[in-house]
């Protein structure tokens, strides 16, 4: 195989710098979002006291888990030996850095005093999965951010293997951890699950391919670059075989609960009379998320078509933000099992499934942090040799049977 | 009288009073709180009993609290803090209905004080659990994990504070047992209302004294903790329930 010529996108065009103006546009539409909620209060938002993590979290979530699902790539290239990936490894750093960048941004700008970022860099509780994920997060910009150097710099080239090691094990403990947040929550049915963190890190790597895959795709449009049907193809049964693996933790998980007694009534409130929880869960996660995209990816009329990848990445992603959505929100919606076999009522909404409705500061500031990542994402395409120069079938290493 | 005797007389009177009042000065000396600058000893345990049975359809404990700590609302149920509130409970089978204040239940494994990231959410050593406002940094991860929905978010600017009760915007709170009116000996607002105004349901004390009423109640008659389940080893005990 030829040597790979990596070379900076040109980043001049009318249409680079609309981009760039239009992702600036939603970042300071998500900042004036937050200054707006810290200003007056989170009561301006659709948060309350019984959703008390909303649609900034969901946002956050995604990108979080996403960011080190973005890792993949590169790992698969540098500790699975897979050379075909190889030329895809600096673009799937590239996306860890930025994706983690902007949900770490959501989640910082929705606390209830984010000026206050520096007690949480200085005091610390050693026993919460919060506190565990501080030093997770900063670490994993560190691990890559060498990882990254390690690929360009070719003085360290014989670095790169160890150095992708440790940045695969790092993030496969970080995407542990997001997923412990809830699967630790004692007190809250629809959580409370060791298997949270294992369907976190298959979230990542489905929900983080889907997103490199886009990326690579309008990088390579917008630049004017080749890109290989045979090495976008293996990338879409790749993103196939972790859909499937998404559903089928996910029916693992729900024919658990539906074993168990207790948790019958969050099944029911999930699969059957949780309204807007349900009708997200069927139709966004099941039937968006999971079963669209496995047509689209392996049915064998469409197989290896550009628009069909590009479809069903949007897909994952539409499907992934649902299942997210339906985790944090309607976990939080069901009624906590405070009195059981009661029927409880009060004035602070026992009882009830609580009410929410995203507003448009919690949307906005989500947004804002996908732009966050994307602009940065641009930015460094433009500043730094990221993409190889063509990756059409011919100079990237042919696919091996 | 000989001076010697007349000592002998005045000595063995100042041994006497001594006697006399040595123990009243001990009891004297208990019964007075601790000074500010002695910390919370492990040797007590702050907890409540509450008397379903008693317990009547009156908010006189709510409205106490309230007013106790400069809780005021915006007349946003959602969103608006609640430190204690009535919650009204009918069994599915039975349709047997009572009611009862619920707050937080100051667990000795307080599931807030183990997710809180910067410590935050504590557990005092006499067992209140309290939030440090000016660590909070308005995650609400404790909020997610009170398995009593005993927290609140405040949502928006608070105004009317209490001197011995910070308050603040964007950070989380909740039933501190009247931590300040403990710490000067007295009992918190919600049980000195009840046994004025209402049922008389609520006995305050130290689940470690030996001569406290609670403590007695506890020995003698049956309780339970709520979610007993999740093995908190709540300092809030209920009977009736």
């Amino acid at each position: 195989m030829a040597r790979t010529h990596y070379r900076e996108i040109d980043g001049r065009s009318g249409g680079f710098y609309a981009l760039l103006a239009g992702l600036g546009a939603l970042i300071a539409a998500g900042l004036g979002a937050a200054w707006y909620m810290e200003h007056y209060g989170h009561y301006v938002t659709g948060m309350s006291n019984r959703i008390v993590w909303g649609t900034p979290h969901v946002f956050a979530v995604f990108l979080i888990v996403a960011a080190s699902g973005a890792l993949n790539v590169a790992s698969i290239a540098s500790v699975f030996g897979r050379s075909l990936y190889k030329p895809l490894a600096r673009l799937s750093g590239l996306l860890a850095l930025t994706l983690l960048a902007g949900g770490l941004a959501v989640l910082v700008l929705d606390l209830g005093r984010p000026d206050r970022l520096i007690v949480a860099m200085t005091h610390y509780n050693f026993k919460s999965i919060f506190a565990w994920n501080i030093f997770l997060y900063t670490g994993f910009f560190a691990v890559v951010a060498l990882y990254l150097w390690t690929m360009f710099e070719h003085r360290a080239g014989g670095h790169s293997k160890p150095a992708g090691m440790v940045a695969f094990l790092w993030r496969l403990v970080l995407t542990t951890g997001t997923g412990s947040i809830f699967g630790f929550l004692v007190a809250r049915e629809p959580y409370n699950s060791a298997l949270l963190a294992p369907l976190f890190i298959i979230m990542s790597f489905s929900f983080g391919l889907a997103v490199f895959v886009l990326v690579l795709m309008a990088a390579c449009r917008g630049s004017g670059r080749a890109l290989g049907d045979a090495l976008l193809a293996r990338l879409g049964r790749l993103l196939g075989v972790f859909v499937a693996s998404v559903l089928y933790f996910v029916v693992v998980y729900h024919l658990t609960n539906l074993y168990i007694a207790r948790q019958h009534e969050v099944e029911w409130f999930i699969l059957v009379g949780g309204g807007v929880y349900t009708a997200l869960f069927w139709i966004g996660q099941i039937l968006i998320g999971s079963i669209v995209p496995l047509v689209l990816l392996f049915a064998p009329a469409l197989s290896g078509s550009h628009r069909a990848i590009a479809a069903a990445a949007i897909c994952v992603i539409a499907g992934g933000m649902a299942q997210v959505y339906v985790l944090i929100i309607g976990g939080q919606a069901y009624p906590q099992l405070v009195f059981p076999d009661k029927e409880v009522a009060s004035s602070f909404f026992d009882g009830v499934v609580a009410a929410y409705a995203p507003s448009l500061p919690e949307v906005a500031l989500g947004v804002g942090g996908v732009a966050l990542a994307l602009a940065l994402t641009a930015v460094a395409l433009k500043v730094l040799p990221f993409l190889p120069q063509s990756l059409a079938d011919g100079d990237v290493e042919p696919v091996k049977a | 009288m000989s001076p010697d005797r007349r000592r002998f007389l005045g000595w063995g009177a100042a041994a006497a009073a001594g006697v006399a009042l040595a123990p009243a000065l001990r009891l004297i000396e208990l019964a007075q709180a601790r000074s500010p600058e002695e910390a919370a000893s492990a040797l007590q345990r702050w907890g409540l009993l509450i008397d379903t049975a008693k317990c009547t359809d009156c908010e006189v404990c709510v409205t106490a609290c309230h007013e106790e700590n400069g809780v005021t609302g915006h007349g946003r149920p959602a969103t608006d803090a609640q430190w204690i509130r009535k919650v009204s409970l009918r069994d599915r089978r039975t349709g047997y209905a009572q009611t009862l204040p619920l707050m937080c239940q100051h667990c000795e494994h307080p599931p807030c004080v183990d997710v809180c990231p910067t410590g935050a959410s504590f557990r005092r050593a006499d067992g209140i659990v309290l939030v440090d406002k000016h660590t909070c940094i308005g995650c609400r991860y404790c909020v997610m994990a009170c398995p009593y929905g005993a927290r609140s978010f405040i949502h928006e600017d608070v105004s009317g504070q209490k001197p011995d009760v910070p308050r603040g915007k964007g950070t989380v709170e909740s039933c501190t047992l009247c931590v300040h009116r403990v710490d000067r000996g007295e009992t918190p607002a919600c049980v000195t209302a009840c046994n004025r105004d209402g049922g008389k349901a609520m006995v305050f004390g130290d689940l470690n004294d030996s001569g406290a009423e609670i403590y007695r109640r506890l020995r003698s008659q049956p309780s339970t903790q709520v979610r007993a389940d999740l093995a908190l080893n709540t300092g809030v005990r209920y009977q009736g329930l």
